[in-house]
């Protein structure tokens, strides 16, 4: 209860504080986002009818994403160009890990159509790009939002340890309550973070089910 | 103005035969010894109503799947209005071929209007025309424009869902129509109903029909001509009235399914 109260005082005391650490947060996950995105979502509706290439595009997704990510954030600091302290590592990281979920569901969307959808189309004579583009993009879409959505949330979390290498944010308190064994300094990190997440996964799930044909 | 036109145009003033096997063998990849189809030669004229009657595996589905190029012979030659598959551009070959098949396969993010409209908005008709189009297909298969044009395929049952799928196979007034067990899911009642109204409608627009089937009752409401496959080679052609007179056993095992089969033939 007095931990509690502690807490709270300690939030209103803080709240400026905690509000910029939170919009940082919210830019570094959208920048990665937005990033992840523009790779992850090409690249399935690139590899979607070339097997070999899928294999190996989500096989090294999957590589990054076993890394654990303290460790990844480690090791980006000493490559040249992307590397080094603060955001742009950060967000390289982020990105890395956002791309494994937002490829494997742009595949499994858009490979999972109703085939006799693809063979109608295919037989009225659509070119293989507006099969792609009017049919299984569109009916895929919902599928690809959910990866995203996983990867959102994913990304909110991972964030946090960004906070490691100097990138700021919400993590900052959370190592820095680690460091002085703080409970309040702890809280006024996670659960500004845990909220986004819920947030985050309840406004992209409105969406998720807008775009649900069929 | 698109392709379709520019067909019909060739139509009108072609002689030959619509479509054409010569001599068709095809087997899948590099296996010439799982043939598929062996030696096919057939000849449809325009305004032929062809059925294709076989069991399962019989080759059907794959023999109709030649005419439009969505399968190339490995060999001999299968020709559209005199010119060979190969040689055409499987886009502008397949604008002008209706394809209706099992389940319709309607896009379920389009209306029903946006179905039919299909291949037009691939050719790039105007709104109007386009518009004007598919009210008048889907009066044609029973569909009240008002009604219909904006639901989605999900709010149809099977029946009209098949009516779509044929006015959209329409919608460019292609001279060829293939059909791929078109009401194979459908219940009985339906069916033979929509098989009815098909029959009229067919002989109305004088389409040259290519219809793939197991059903023997359905071949012999449907065709002009009947032609039996087994094992992926023709085994008897004949029109409707002389098919079950034929001698052939794969031709005396269909009668049979026709006597045993439920109800009674139309």
């Amino acid at each position: 209860m007095s931990a509690g109260l502690g807490a709270w005082s300690f939030f209103m005391e803080h709240r400026a504080e905690i509000l910029g650490a939170t919009l940082e947060h919210v830019e570094l996950v959208l920048i990665s986002m937005v990033i992840a995105m523009f790779i992850a979502v090409p690249l399935g509706m690139f590899v979607v009818q070339r097997p070999a290439l899928r294999a190996i595009s989500i096989g090294v997704a999957n590589v990054f994403q076993t890394i654990p990510s303290l460790a990844l954030f480690g090791f980006l600091i000493p490559i040249p160009f992307i590397g080094g302290i603060g955001k742009r590592t950060a967000i390289v990281a982020l990105v890395l890990y956002a791309l494994l979920p937002i490829l494997r569901n742009t595949y499994v969307g858009l490979s999972g159509i109703d085939p006799a959808v693809l063979e109608a189309a295919e037989a009225m004579g659509m070119t293989p790009s507006q099969v792609l583009f009017r049919v299984r993009f569109p009916l895929a879409l919902a599928v690809i939002l959910a990866g995203i959505r996983t990867a959102t949330i994913i990304t909110i979390g991972i964030a946090t340890i960004a906070a490691a290498i100097g990138a700021g944010g919400l993590g900052t308190f959370i190592f820095r309550g680690v460091a002085l064994v703080s409970d309040s300094l702890i809280l006024a990190g996670a659960i500004p973070a845990a909220l986004l997440a819920l947030f985050a996964d309840f406004l992209l799930g409105l969406l998720e089910r807008r775009l649900r044909v069929a | 103005m698109g392709l379709s036109t520019e067909m019909n145009a060739k139509i009108s003033n072609f002689s030959g035969n619509l479509i054409e096997f010569r001599n068709v063998s095809f087997h899948i990849n590099d296996i010439p010894r799982r043939e598929v189809i062996s030696g096919v030669t057939l000849a449809v004229p325009a305004g032929d109503a062809v059925v294709l009657l076989g069991r399962s595996g019989s080759g059907k589905t794959t023999l109709l799947r030649l005419i439009n190029a969505m399968l190339l012979p490995s060999r001999g030659e299968v020709l559209v209005q005199g010119r060979a598959t190969l040689e055409w551009d499987p886009i502008r070959l397949r604008r002008g071929i209706g394809y209706v098949i099992q389940e319709a396969g309607l896009f379920p993010h389009f209306t029903v209007g946006e179905n039919v409209a299909l291949v037009p908005s691939l050719e790039k008709w105007d709104r109007e025309r386009t518009e004007a189009r598919v009210g008048e297909l889907l009066r044609l298969v029973g569909l009240e424009p008002g009604e219909f044009a904006g639901r989605r395929p999900r709010e149809l049952s099977g029946g009209q869902r098949q009516r779509v799928g044929v006015a959209r196979a329409l919608a460019a007034d292609p001279p060829i129509l293939l059909m791929d067990e078109p009401f194979g899911a459908l219940d009985p009642v339906t069916r033979a109903e929509l098989q009815r109204e098909f029959r009229a409608l067919a002989e109305r627009l004088g389409k040259t029909i290519v219809f793939v089937t197991h059903d023997l009752r359905e071949a012999l409401l449907l065709a002009s001509r009947i032609v039996l496959l087994e094992a992926g080679r023709i085994v008897a052609v004949a029109p409707p009235q002389e098919f079950l007179r034929l001698e052939h056993p794969e031709v005396r095992a269909f009668a049979a399914s026709l006597e045993t089969g439920p109800g009674v033939p139309a």
